[in-house]
């Protein structure tokens, strides 16, 4: 299926892409780069591919669900959403649109992961590059939990401001 | 979830890997509502959900999930028996978790770097448990290199384990990995940290005479069939009830 997509497709991955995530809603799904397909597969059939952030992450069935809605909305009476895990999302995924608004919401945005070293396993490695603060622009910051309120962000405060932020962990 | 027909799966190497990484999902579950600090109550449950999401993908693989997670007799689970054992406190926890997600971490990393069944899962998975590793790695440190009572703490943690890491090493059908390599690697590994953290790696046996490989055969310790009978209650009690 390696055909050119047609006005109508290019048409309805704008409007599936426009969907808020569900946990930051102030970016989109094509913002942050889970978007991976969609197809017209007959007349009102639609099939959408669709990547999770994190493998257990349990947003991706609000994702789903707001997809098949505004799609549904548009006239497309059958859409099915398939979720495809290769190859895997990475935070390098998320667009400079999506990083900016992210800064924004007072969510550091993730670095570059080709800033990382390959180590021992293939796993992402942290790197001490530095994180600034999203409220002040300081990068004087330190690392309070790996893990914040969703598994893909860490916890850290800023030494200039004092104020806690989270941080979009490079994936 | 993943694109692979069910019939290309070994059977057998989808439960072996999706019951280790649900039945640590369950144990880490358990610590909500009792971790020492908030911090770590969110981090252990975000660790317990990276989990569940991997073994529903290769529960999925193997047939039905909920089927497969709640309507099992204990003697069908094939995870091995480290993930099984009683949380105990706050180091006895993360000595579990370092043993277990060094070799998760390397597990997956060489199935990542294949083109089998669970290549697709492994490539995306590995990068997860690599933050398990890195979390685990740390809290070691700051526990044994920390006060009288952590290390002593952390060091029992370590030795209580020991003898449940051998199993992790005997080669399961189906998958397609270099145990000798994987299992130097996990010592490498664990070793530097366990120095690092001023302890030293427990010197006893890594396999008890009846426990060689005993959980990927079925066979499990006692405090399982409690876990599971937790675990299931509300499925079998209930079939089909929904949120």
């Amino acid at each position: 299926m390696v055909t050119a997509p047609t006005p109508l497709e290019e048409e309805l991955r704008a409007l599936a892409g426009s969907v808020p995530d569900p946990e930051l809603p102030v970016i989109t799904l094509a913002e942050l780069g889970v978007l991976r397909g969609l197809h017209l597969v007959g007349p009102g059939r639609v099939e959408v591919e669709l990547t999770p952030t994190y493998t257990g992450c349990p947003a991706i069935e609000a994702m789903s669900a707001d997809i098949e809605r505004v799609l549904h909305d548009h006239g497309i009476p059958e859409v099915e959403v398939r979720t495809v895990l290769s190859p895997p999302w990475t935070t390098d995924a998320i667009s400079a649109e999506g990083r900016r608004k992210l800064e924004e919401f007072g969510v550091a945005p993730p670095r570059p992961t080709a800033a990382r070293h390959e180590q021992h396993a293939g796993g992402p490695v942290l790197v001490q590059l530095a994180i600034r603060c999203p409220h002040c622009g300081s990068t004087d910051t330190t690392l309070l939990s790996r893990f914040s309120s969703t598994a893909c962000k860490a916890l850290r405060r800023c030494e200039a401001c004092r104020e806690p932020f989270d941080h979009f962990k490079e994936l | 979830m993943t694109g692979a027909p069910v019939s290309t799966v070994p059977l057998s190497a989808a439960l072996a890997l999706g019951d280790d990484a649900l039945v640590l999902s369950h144990r880490l579950g358990e610590w909500a509502g009792h971790a020492p600090v908030l911090e770590e109550e969110v981090a252990l449950a975000n660790i317990a959900l990276d989990l569940l999401g991997q073994a529903r993908t290769l529960l999925s693989l193997a047939g039905d999930e909920d089927e497969l997670a709640y309507l099992r007799e204990e003697r069908a689970f094939r995870n091995v028996q480290l993930v099984e054992q009683p949380n105990g406190d706050f180091a006895h926890t993360i000595a579990r978790q370092l043993y277990f997600a060094t070799y998760q971490e390397l597990l997956y990393g060489q199935l990542a770097a294949g083109d089998g069944p669970f290549a697709p899962l492994a490539a995306k998975a590995v990068k997860e448990v690599s933050y398990h590793r890195d979390h685990a790695e740390h809290w070691t440190l700051r526990l044994g290199d920390g006060t009288e009572e952590s290390h002593r703490r952390m060091r029992a943690g370590l030795d209580d384990l020991w003898r449940f890491t051998g199993e992790l090493f005997e080669p399961v059908d189906g998958l397609d990995v270099d145990w000798t390599a994987l299992r130097d690697g996990w010592l490498t590994l664990v070793t530097k940290t366990v120095d690092q953290a001023t302890l030293a790696l427990p010197t006893g046996p890594q396999l008890g005479a009846w426990t060689a490989g005993a959980g990927r055969q079925g066979i499990h310790t006692e405090p399982f069939g409690r876990m599971i009978a937790e675990m299931q209650h509300l499925h079998r009690s209930h079939p089909g009830a929904t949120w």
